[in-house]
């Protein structure tokens, strides 16, 4: 799985930090995305998959390999 | 109605919308409103000035069309779908700063202020909302029976909340709060609108001009920053200020009010709130009752800025665009069986907040309060009834943020 976030689309709501906060955290100053690990392990991708699909403003792109 | 659904938009009889909700079900949509459904995910509504405006339905078309940056959310767009009359051309966008603005100009002011509304800063005020929830409580508590909840503790805990993240001193409560619901009320006046909006406006510049001279920690002083750097007029600080002071009272008071009085009818999930040991079960608890009440009704408001297809229909470039989160949050494709209350399910993809860039920028903290207001207002006051019949309600049929004017409670 390999993770990609759009900053510009990203509205701060947090969603991703509070599903899967192993791959996503906050900038301090405006609330913006920070990817923190854009390959995460197997064992949170339920929860990155998660954080995509709940995420308001649609600013979380995941592509899966097919392995 | 008597025509087709299938049947051609220019023929067919056009429902009036907003239709007004059915007395003997007040926690749900309109039936005229989920009527619109049966049309399919977008349809053709009519206006109070005769326009005729799409209104989107289905969960998935809101969410691609309030992602789509070919939507506008400028008010003072000509094809602009007004919830209520207003003093044609004179209401300018920049009245609410950032929400009537769109990309980039919106992003570039309300990041100045988003930072606030991180989840780490959020979470750190958990515990001073805790204090104050027990304060409203134990000040309610000794007093009379019944007690309104609104006056109680429904509206002055966001209000007091909002005031102190501000800095907007809470001794000025009165005059906030009577002006900030004139603006949301859809019966008041255009006249009494621009007044109330000229009276917040007023106040906030006044205050910013204060936060200029003598700077303190909260976030009306950070944007006076803002301003001696350059980044910021002072009338956009005072805009901002105006939005936020507003957002962060009718909204939550009424998820506060409407929330309990709707698990009252429900004792046996009230009872689960109440006893919860787990802070999941409380979070999922919220998240089912924004999902369940969309307090935020009548529909998010946009314009077509070029035509967009969707749903096998196109929408022309200039048209207006409704778009309707309480029937989103009601959609059976995302939701099974969407009119039953149902605590323990995931109801995370609800729109109570939005989609988009407009989603809702204080929505962290609306949650932490109610995470924090529902399960201490009932643990405290275990044996908390209503005084008056769900009939005898005075619900906010004519408000653009959904709730109630009163709600005696006794214990």
């Amino acid at each position: 799985m390999k993770i990609t976030v759009d900053e510009e689309r990203c509205c701060g709501a947090g969603q991703c930090v509070l599903i899967a906060p192993e791959a996503f955290d906050q900038r301090e100053e405006d609330g913006i995305v920070v990817l923190l690990d854009a390959e995460p392990a197997e064992g949170h991708h339920t929860a990155v998959r998660e954080a995509a699909s709940v995420c308001p403003a649609t600013a979380i792109q995941l592509s899966e390999s097919p392995d | 109605m008597t025509t087709s659904p299938v049947a051609d938009d220019a023929s067919a009889e056009i429902p009036a919308f907003p239709q007004p909700r059915a007395a003997v079900c007040p926690f749900d949509p309109s039936p005229e409103l989920r009527g619109l459904a049966s049309w399919g995910p977008l349809t053709r509504v009519r206006s109070w000035n005769d326009s005729t405006p799409w209104a989107v339905t289905g969960h998935a078309e809101q969410r691609t069309l309030l992602s789509d940056p070919r939507l506008s959310a400028d008010f003072s767009h000509p094809g602009f779908p007004s919830p209520v009359p207003h003093t044609g051309g004179e209401r300018p966008s920049t009245d609410l700063s950032f929400v009537g603005m769109d990309d980039p100009e919106h992003a570039r002011l309300r990041r100045m202020v988003s930072g606030a509304f991180t989840i780490k800063r959020v979470e750190a005020m958990r515990p001073v909302v805790q204090e104050m929830v027990d304060d409203f409580i134990t000040r309610m508590l000794a007093g009379p029976k019944p007690a309104d909840l609104v006056q109680a503790l429904a509206l002055p805990l966001p209000s007091l909340v909002i005031s102190e993240l501000l800095g907007v001193p809470y001794e000025d409560h009165e005059f906030f709060q009577t002006n900030s619901k004139v603006l949301v009320s859809a019966v008041a006046t255009p006249e009494e609108r621009a007044a109330a909006h000229t009276n917040l406006y007023g106040y906030l510049d006044q205050l910013v001009g204060e936060k200029l001279a003598r700077p303190g920690d909260d976030l009306l002083s950070g944007l006076a920053q803002q301003i001696t750097a350059g980044e910021l007029t002072r009338r956009e600080a005072a805009a901002m200020g105006v939005l936020l002071l507003l957002g962060g009272h009718e909204t939550t008071a009424n998820m506060i009010t409407m929330g309990t009085l709707l698990l009252l009818q429900h004792p046996e999930q009230l009872a689960r709130v109440r006893e919860a040991d787990d802070p999941k079960v409380i979070v999922s608890a919220v998240e089912e009752l924004l999902r369940y009440l969309s307090v935020v009704h009548l529909g998010r408001r946009r314009t077509a800025l070029e035509d967009i297809e969707i749903a096998g229909r196109t929408i022309r470039a200039g048209e207006g665009v409704i778009l309707l989160g309480e029937l989103a949050n009601r959609d059976p494709a995302v939701f099974p069986d969407p009119d039953r209350l149902d605590i323990g399910r995931d109801a995370r993809h609800h729109q109570a907040f939005g989609v988009g860039t407009h989603h809702c920028l204080g929505q962290p903290l609306a949650r932490m309060e109610l995470q924090v207001v529902y399960p201490t207002l009932f643990r405290r006051v275990p044996t908390l009834r209503m005084a008056a019949d769900v009939a005898d309600i005075p619900f906010k049929y004519d408000a653009v943020i959904y709730g109630v004017y009163e709600l005696p409670v006794t214990w």
